[in-house]
């Protein structure tokens, strides 16, 4: 059949009872040349419904969605829209037929302004010229129904992510989209930015869209999702309603044993000398007058909202951003203005974004993971025997499970990258360890065992500073958390007072508690 | 397995693209030989090899260079007049020298030795353009290739700017004479050539250029000394330059606005048909300079023989520069 006879549904039919489902995947096999990803799919997609897709990485998740939305063909089985089974050639088509895919890394060209990303592909013409106004005034619309109050004129570059996150669904939505599939929305994203995201998916919800999302955050799928899929090893695992599974059994299914506790047991810190002192520290107008302390031998836990001056700070600690106030490592009043003498005074940082600021994507793990540290292999000329037995230790200390040594690290997994970023920094062997967001885009096994290591780094003396928008993993980990906000210090807690509430209130500037010296 | 996903389509073809990656230069090469060999029996003939080595010499020393430049992710177009330039202050020195110091070897010293210098300073002019400044390379070295090339026609006064008749050929022997019957120029390339493999494969300075191309931020969080590197590979360059300068004025003995020419072009051809990814993050010596052999073939098998006009020398170079550069986005595209 061709795509043009499938019935066009309006919005509003979302009507109790039962209802066909929107999109259906039937009993769907995907393979790459002699690997079978996907086994027998089978998922329904109702009108009104958020449907929650969870497994750990690759265990096909993204396949199924590009399956869904017409990136990928199934080799075996059929994707059925309005019951009836089509081939979307093209994502194009998919889209057309209001299939919507946002990625996870946003498909926008920063460099154009909002209101031309929206309409890309699809502009509004008056005769041969575009149609600026309509198209304006119709962006402005989509962004004030989805709380985004951004001029349609600013460029992409220029706004944030969860801006873009907005942008991608505003231009899915001026496509009129029915079904709307979200690889990891939230991974970027801080708890209000989540909240108003999820706000603006129950509104889409009483519009009858139907939405499958991805997400690592069990405890939001259990919040948002009127149903969930559990994947792994490319099956189906078990799709359950709202309120029938619980977060732990969620991610039992999703591992597929039983997980004990994501983290080690929580060492009070030890009441030792500090190791770094910082005392009116401040990054150009991004981070003002930030003072802490970090003892030895302790996880100090950095909470806050994204764009509070956290990795900011971190930044300027290390020398890439430029800072004034004072930094005292041992007792010693220290200047840092390179990397390379963060890493002499013994600090090292393991960035936010991976991908950008980590690793090279298209290098072999033995150059990335020798790249900071490489004097230490360097006599005149590079040592590759050394490196090669720095590589196999850092393989088994770290657990890093690669398909071949030679693979370019951009093929490797999220979980196995970040092992391998940890791997490197650890390499300069360093006192105090600076780790931001450290199980960003991870699937929970990994997560689990990164905070293991990040234990292990405790035992080997080293002092650790996790920054985290993962308020479980802050919580988790730490037993002492600085709360940032508007890059400004707003308040400390420690022991018992760290808990999910006190850190919202300090982080929203609901409660200012005093650290001491005010 | 938890990379399935991402790397489904890679398994089992990588060993052998890379070969195929490998070998590439190398067959066109080989391949170039036979033609040359069955199209003209006097191709492999001693002499005949020793022309096409020596005047691939410049190029290649220059090339070497600008490996590693294009390697961080750079570009230089200025080396063409660079050497032009450079050239034509050597002369005017040494000719200026000759009251004071006689038209001897002291002289002659002092001129190679300001040759190389001047090119080190003129690279470090562009590359502090390029680091401190923040100016994109291309717009840099097309501003000093223009500017290069209009001092040396000035200096010249629009014509030729020559040795001192004396003194040239006291310095002559240092294109024409040699060791072991291989000419000086030969053997300059080779031992730049062969240092310039080392230095980038095995050397601290080689991996931060391919870090630094690849992704200049990740290289900064990285301890590497971004803009100190980029800088560096410039002044590397222009010190070659200055090198092949000192090589190529006893050729002629003089310099003028058309020394020199074109060869920027040649150069940055030279370095994409080995391999050498031109945005950078990839570079190896020895493709660059299996690329300067593969353009001076071409030229002296068209000029041996009379299948092909050689007025269409530039068109087939042309070619081969867009064939390597498809094969490198072949490459890509199975990643």
């Amino acid at each position: 059949m061709t795509l043009a006879d499938a019935p066009l549904k309006s919005k509003t039919s979302a009507a109790p009872g039962p209802v066909q489902p929107v999109l259906a995947l039937r009993g769907v096999d995907r393979s790459f040349g002699p690997i079978q990803i996907l086994h027998d799919i089978n998922i329904e997609l109702y009108p009104g419904e958020v449907h929650a897709l969870i497994g750990e990485n690759g265990a096909g998740k993204s396949t199924t969605m590009k399956i869904m939305s017409g990136y990928l063909a199934p080799t075996k089985g059929a994707v059925e829209l309005d019951g009836k089974p089509v081939t979307f050639a093209l994502s194009r088509e998919a889209e057309a037929q209001g299939v919507t895919l946002i990625h996870q890394e946003f498909n926008l060209a920063q460099l154009l302004p909002v209101e031309q990303n929206i309409f890309l592909g699809h502009e509004l013409k008056r005769g041969w010229f575009l149609d600026h106004p309509t198209m304006r005034a119709q962006t402005r619309a989509l962004l004030a129904r989805l709380e985004t109050p951004i001029d349609p004129r600013t460029k992409v570059s220029d706004i944030s992510v969860p801006e873009k996150q907005m942008v991608e669904i505003a231009k899915a939505l001026s496509r009129d989209a029915r079904v709307l599939i979200m690889d990891e929305p939230t991974a970027a994203l801080t708890t209000r930015e989540t909240d108003v995201l999820f706000r603006q998916i129950e509104r889409l919800r009483a519009e009858g869209v139907a939405i499958l999302y991805t997400s690592h955050k069990l405890d939001e799928v259990a919040k948002i999702a009127d149903k969930i899929t559990v994947m792994r090893d490319g099956r189906l695992v078990v799709t359950a309603g709202r309120g029938e599974m619980t977060v732990d059994q969620m991610a039992e299914a999703m591992v597929g044993r039983e997980l004990s506790g994501m983290f080690p047991p929580k060492r009070p810190a030890p009441d030792a000398e500090p190791v770094l002192e910082v005392s009116g520290l401040s990054v150009g107008s991004l981070v003002r007058n930030v003072s802490f302390r970090l003892g030895r031998g302790e996880i100090l836990g950095f909470a806050g909202l994204v764009g509070s001056g956290r990795t900011e700070l971190m930044e300027g600690l290390i020398g890439v951003r430029h800072t004034t106030g004072s930094v005292t490592i041992n007792g010693k009043l220290t200047h840092i203005h390179s990397v390379e003498a963060a890493m002499k005074a013994g600090i090292v940082y393991l960035p936010e974004d991976r991908k950008e600021h980590g690793l090279i994507l298209t290098q072999d793990m033995r150059r990335n993971l020798t790249l900071l540290a490489l004097k230490k292999f360097t006599r005149g000329l590079i040592n590759k025997a050394a490196e090669e037995a720095a590589l196999d230790r850092s393989i088994s200390d770290f657990d890093i499970r690669a398909p071949e040594r030679e693979v370019l690290v951009g093929n490797l997994s999220g979980g196995n990258q970040q092992k391998l970023l940890l791997a490197k920094i650890m390499l300069a062997e360093p006192q105090i360890v600076i780790i931001d967001e450290p199980t960003r885009g991870i699937d929970v096994g990994t997560k689990q065992q990164f905070y293991g290591f990040i234990h292990g780094l405790i035992d080997g003396g080293h002092s650790v500073i996790v920054v985290s928008s993962e308020m479980t993993e802050v919580i988790g980990l730490c037993d002492r958390v600085v709360v940032m906000r508007h890059g400004q210090i707003a308040g400390e807690l420690s022991g018992t007072e760290v808990c999910e509430d006190m850190i919202v209130r300090l982080a929203m500037g609901l409660d200012r508690k005093d650290n001491g010296n005010g | 397995m938890a990379m399935v996903e991402t790397r489904a389509n890679a398994p089992g073809g990588r060993k052998f693209r890379v070969d195929l990656q490998v070998l590439g230069p190398i067959l066109a090469l080989v391949l170039l030989i036979v033609i040359g060999t069955i199209l003209n029996p006097d191709f492999l003939a001693p002499r005949n090899i020793t022309n096409v080595l020596s005047r691939s010499a410049f190029i290649g020393i220059i090339a070497v260079g600008m490996t590693f430049v294009i390697t961080a992710g750079g570009l230089d177009l200025s080396v063409g007049s660079m050497t032009a330039f450079i050239a034509g202050l050597m002369i005017l020195l040494m000719n200026a020298l000759i009251p004071a110091l006689g038209s001897g070897w002291a002289t002659i010293a002092i001129g190679m030795g300001a040759g190389v210098i001047i090119g080190a300073l003129l690279g470090a002019a562009n590359g502090l353009l390029i680091t401190r400044m923040g100016i994109e390379a291309f717009i840099v070295t097309l501003g000093s290739m223009v500017i290069f090339r209009s001092l040396v026609t000035w200096l010249a006064n629009g014509g030729t700017i020559s040795l001192n008749f004396a003194l040239g050929n006291i310095y002559e022997p240092v294109y024409y004479g040699g060791l072991f019957g291989l000419r000086w120029p030969i053997i300059v390339f080779a031992v730049v050539a062969v240092l310039g493999e080392i230095t980038m494969r095995h050397t601290a300075f080689g991996r931060h250029c391919a870090a630094i191309g690849s992704n200049a931020q990740v290289a900064r969080f990285s301890a590497v000394h971004v803009e100190r590197v980029r800088l560096m590979t410039y002044v590397l360059l222009g010190l070659l330059v200055g090198l092949a300068s000192v090589l190529y004025v006893p050729r002629l003995g003089s310099a003028s606005n058309t020394t020199g020419l074109l060869w920027e072009l040649e150069t940055i051809a030279a370095v994409i048909i080995g391999g050498t990814l031109l945005k950078g993050g990839f570079g190896r010596v020895w493709g660059t300079v299996v690329g300067v052999l593969i353009l001076g073939l071409i030229d002296n098998i068209l000029n041996l023989t009379d299948l092909v006009s050689p007025y269409l020398n530039g068109a087939i170079q042309g070619v081969i520069i867009i064939l390597a550069v498809v094969l490198q986005r072949a490459r890509k595209a199975t990643r």
